[in-house]
C-alpha cells in the first residue's frame, strides 16, 4: 500500500518538473531567438525589411499570449481583442504626446505609457466584463466582436487638444476643442494621433514578451489558476465546490485585456502616425489573432508566440504568395479545428497514430 | 416629414436585417451554433446576382432565383463539410471558431474571385415607387419591395413551421435533439434543411439589400451579417417574430440615430443596444428563459 503510495507521490513530482522544464523551455526559446536576431542585426545580416518587423512580432506575439488566456484557459472566445489593444495604443499615445515635454528620460516616461495603457484597456475590461461574463460561448463572442467595435468607432470620432487651461475633449471636429493660443490638437478624429514618439524597441518588446510569459505562466500554475480552468472545464461542478465563477472570469479577462494594452502601446510608439482602423484594429485583427492562438495551439502558449512570430515574418518572405495568404489561413484555421476537434477525427488519430501502434506491438509481444 | 422618410427607410432596412436573422435565428434554435458565415452567404449571393444580371445579361428574375439555389446549395454545403463534423465536440468553441474561418474563406475567395474593387449593383427593382403627399414622402420601389418580401417570408415560414411535417421536425429537433431521434425524426436531414431555408433567405437579403445600397465588395456581408445576429438576440434568438421585431427596431434605430446623432457613431449605438439588451434582459424581447440542467 506504502508502495503505491508512493509511487503516486513521484509521478505528481515528475508531471510538477515537467511544467517547470516546459516553462523554462518557453522562457529560454525567446531569449535564445531574441539573442540570435539581435546578433543579426548587429553584424548587419538582416535587411531593413526585416528589422521593420521584430517590433510586430513582439506586439502579435504578446497579443496572442493575451488571447490564448482568454480562449485557452478561460475557455470564451473574445472577438474584442483588438479593441482593448486599440485602447491601449491610443491610451499610451496620448500620455507619451502630452508629457514628451515634461519627462525627459524616454525609458521611463516609455515605462509609464506602457502602465497607463496595460491600465486603461484593464478598467475597461473591467467595464465590459460586468455584462459580458454573465455571458457564454457564443453570446460572449459577439459582445465582445460589438464592444471592439464601438471603440474603433468612439476613438475614430474622438478629438483633443491640450493647452494652458489643460485638456479639452470633444467628439464632432477639430474647431469645438476651443484651443486658447499655442494649444496643440493631440488626437484628430479619424487622423488620428500623429508624432509619437519612437520608444518601441526590439529589446524592449522582448522583455515585455517575457514578462507577459511570466505573468500568464504563473497563473495558471497558481491556485486561481487552477479554478479558472476548473469553470472552463466543468462551470457548475466548479460553482458547486464553491468557486467565484465571477471572481475568477473578471480576473482572467482583466489581465487578458491590460496585456492586450500593453501590446497597444508597443505598436503605437513603433509608428509615427496611429489611426483606429480596420485594418489594425477592426474586427479582422481579433481574427487574425485567434488565428495565432489556433495555430499554436490553444492553451499552449508557447505555440503562440511560435504562431505569431512565423506568421509575422512569412507574409514578408512570401511576398508573391500574398493574395493567397488570408485564403490559406482561413483553410488552416478550419482543418486545425476539424483536425483537433472533430471526434470522428480524433478516434482516427487515436487509431492510427504511432504511439498506440508501439504500444499496441509490445503488448501483443508481452501475450 | 423627413422624420416620417427616415422612420421607413429605418423599416426597410431592418427588413434585410429581419431577413438576415431569421436565417440566424432559425440556424441558432437548431443547431445551437453561431454560423457566422450567415453574412458572408449574402455577400456570396448578392455577387451572384451581379455576375448573372450585370455581367451576362440575364433576366433579373432569373438571376434571383440562381442566387437562391447557389447559396442554398453553399449553406448545405457548409453544414456538411465544416460543422457537422463537429457536432459533438468536446468544447462549443471549436464549431465557433471553424464558423469564423469559414466566414473568412468565403470572403477571400470572394476577394480572389471578383477582385477588391467595389462593384456597382444595378437594383433588381426598376419600379420606382410612389409619392406621397405633393412629393414631400417618397417611398422608393426596393422600400416597398423589401418590406412585403420580409412580410411575405415571415408569414409563409411560420405557417411552414407550424403547419408542414418538416417544420414540426425543426421544432422537435430544436427542443430536444435526442428525444427526436428517437420518434424517428431524421435530424441530420433536419438541420442541413434548416441551413438550406437560412442561406437561400440569405440570397434574397443580399439581393435586397444590395439594390438599397449598391456597393458590392467581397466585405459587404460581415457588417449586415453581424447586426443581423444583434437584431436576432434584441428580438429572442430563436424566435422567428422576435427576429422580425428586432430587425426591423434595429432598422429605426440606425437610421434615426444616423439622421439625429452622428453618422460615424451609428454602429457603435447599434452595438451598445446589444450590450444594454443583454445586460437588461439577455432573453431578448420574444426570447424563452432556459433553465440550464445539471
Amino acid at each position: 500500500m506504502s508502495k503505491k503510495n508512493s509511487s503516486v507521490n513521484a509521478k505528481k513530482k515528475i508531471n510538477i518538473r515537467k511544467f517547470l522544464k516546459g516553462d523554462l523551455l518557453t522562457y529560454l526559446m525567446v531569449i535564445a531567438v531574441y539573442a540570435v536576431l539581435q546578433t543579426m542585426v548587429a553584424t548587419g545580416n538582416m535587411k531593413s525589411l526585416y528589422q521593420g518587423l521584430l517590433v510586430p512580432m513582439c506586439v502579435y506575439s504578446i497579443m496572442a499570449l493575451s488571447l490564448n488566456l482568454t480562449v485557452g484557459v478561460m475557455g470564451e472566445l473574445s472577438l474584442g481583442h483588438a479593441g482593448f489593444m486599440c485602447l491601449g495604443a491610443f491610451s499610451g499615445a496620448i500620455f507619451s504626446k502630452i508629457t514628451s515635454d515634461i519627462i525627459a528620460v524616454d525609458l521611463l516616461r516609455f515605462i509609464l505609457a506602457i502602465l497607463i495603457g496595460a491600465a486603461v484597456a484593464a478598467f475597461f475590461g473591467f467595464l465590459i466584463g460586468i455584462p459580458v461574463l454573465r455571458l457564454k460561448g457564443d453570446y460572449l463572442a459577439i459582445v465582445t466582436l460589438a464592444f471592439g467595435e464601438i471603440i474603433k468607432n468612439v476613438v475614430n470620432v474622438f478629438f483633443m487638444g491640450i493647452d494652458k487651461n489643460g485638456l479639452h475633449l470633444s467628439m464632432k471636429d477639430e474647431m469645438s476643442l476651443n484651443l486658447a493660443e499655442g494649444g496643440k490638437t493631440i488626437m484628430k478624429g479619424p487622423q488620428g494621433i500623429v508624432g509619437t514618439p519612437n520608444d518601441s524597441t526590439f529589446t524592449i518588446g522582448v522583455v515585455l514578451i517575457l514578462i507577459t510569459l511570466v505573468i500568464v505562466l504563473n497563473l495558471i500554475h497558481s491556485r486561481s489558476g487552477r479554478a479558472i480552468m476548473a469553470i472552463r472545464d466543468n462551470r457548475i461542478a466548479a460553482e458547486s465546490i464553491g468557486i467565484h465563477i465571477t471572481k475568477y472570469k473578471m480576473m482572467a479577462f482583466v489581465i487578458s485585456a491590460a496585456l492586450a494594452g500593453v501590446a497597444g502601446v508597443l505598436y503605437s510608439h513603433n509608428l509615427s502616425s496611429l489611426q483606429a482602423q480596420p485594418q489594425n484594429f477592426g474586427y479582422n485583427m481579433s481574427i487574425m489573432i485567434l488565428v495565432y492562438v489556433v495555430l499554436g495551439g490553444i492553451g499552449n502558449m508557447r505555440g503562440s508566440i511560435i504562431a505569431a512570430s512565423i506568421l509575422t515574418i512569412l507574409p514578408e518572405l512570401l511576398r508573391s504568395f500574398a493574395d493567397y495568404r488570408m485564403l490559406v489561413y482561413a483553410i488552416v484555421l478550419i482543418l486545425m479545428m476539424l483536425f483537433n476537434w472533430a471526434p470522428a477525427c480524433l478516434e482516427f488519430r487515436e487509431r492510427h497514430s504511432l504511439k498506440n501502434m508501439f504500444a499496441g506491438k509490445k503488448a501483443k509481444e508481452v501475450q | 416629414m423627413s422624420f416620417i422618410n427616415y422612420l421607413i427607410s429605418g423599416i426597410s432596412l431592418g427588413s434585410v436585417y429581419a431577413i438576415i436573422a431569421l436565417g440566424y435565428t432559425m440556424v441558432y434554435g437548431i443547431a445551437k451554433m453561431l454560423n457566422f458565415a450567415h453574412g458572408d452567404v449574402i455577400m456570396i449571393g448578392a455577387y451572384t446576382v451581379f455576375t448573372v444580371a450585370s455581367s451576362i445579361g440575364m433576366n433579373p428574375a432569373v438571376a434571383v432565383i440562381l442566387s437562391i439555389v447557389v447559396c442554398t446549395v453553399l449553406g448545405m454545403l457548409i453544414e456538411r463539410v465544416a460543422y457537422k463534423p463537429l457536432r459533438q465536440a468536446a468544447s462549443p468553441l471549436a464549431v465557433l471558431i471553424t464558423a469564423i474561418g469559414v466566414s473568412y474563406l468565403l470572403q477571400n475567395v470572394a476577394l480572389l474571385v471578383f477582385g477588391p474593387n467595389t462593384k456597382s449593383f444595378t437594383s433588381v427593382i426598376s419600379w420606382k415607387g410612389v409619392s406621397l403627399a405633393d412629393g414631400k414622402l417618397n417611398i422608393s420601389g426596393v422600400t416597398i419591395v423589401t418590406i412585403a418580401a420580409c412580410i411575405v417570408i415571415m408569414v409563409a415560414l411560420t405557417s411552414f413551421i407550424n403547419h408542414s411535417r418538416a417544420g414540426q421536425a425543426m421544432l422537435a429537433v430544436s427542443e430536444d435533439k435526442g428525444a427526436a431521434q428517437l420518434m424517428g425524426i431524421n435530424v441530420n436531414g433536419t438541420i442541413a434543411l434548416t441551413f438550406a431555408i437560412g442561406s437561400g433567405l440569405a440570397a434574397v437579403a443580399g439581393v435586397l439589400l444590395c439594390s438599397a445600397y449598391p456597393t458590392l465588395t467581397p466585405y459587404t456581408g460581415a457588417m449586415p451579417g453581424i447586426k443581423a445576429f444583434v437584431a436576432a438576440v434584441f428580438g429572442g434568438i430563436g424566435s422567428i417574430p422576435g427576429a422580425m421585431i428586432g430587425g426591423i427596431l434595429l432598422g429605426i434605430i440606425e437610421i434615426l440615430s444616423k439622421a439625429y446623432i452622428n453618422q460615424q457613431l451609428s454602429d457603435a449605438i447599434v452595438f451598445s443596444v446589444l450590450i444594454i439588451v443583454l445586460l437588461i434582459k439577455p432573453t431578448g424581447i420574444l426570447g424563452r428563459n432556459i433553465q440550464e440542467k445539471v
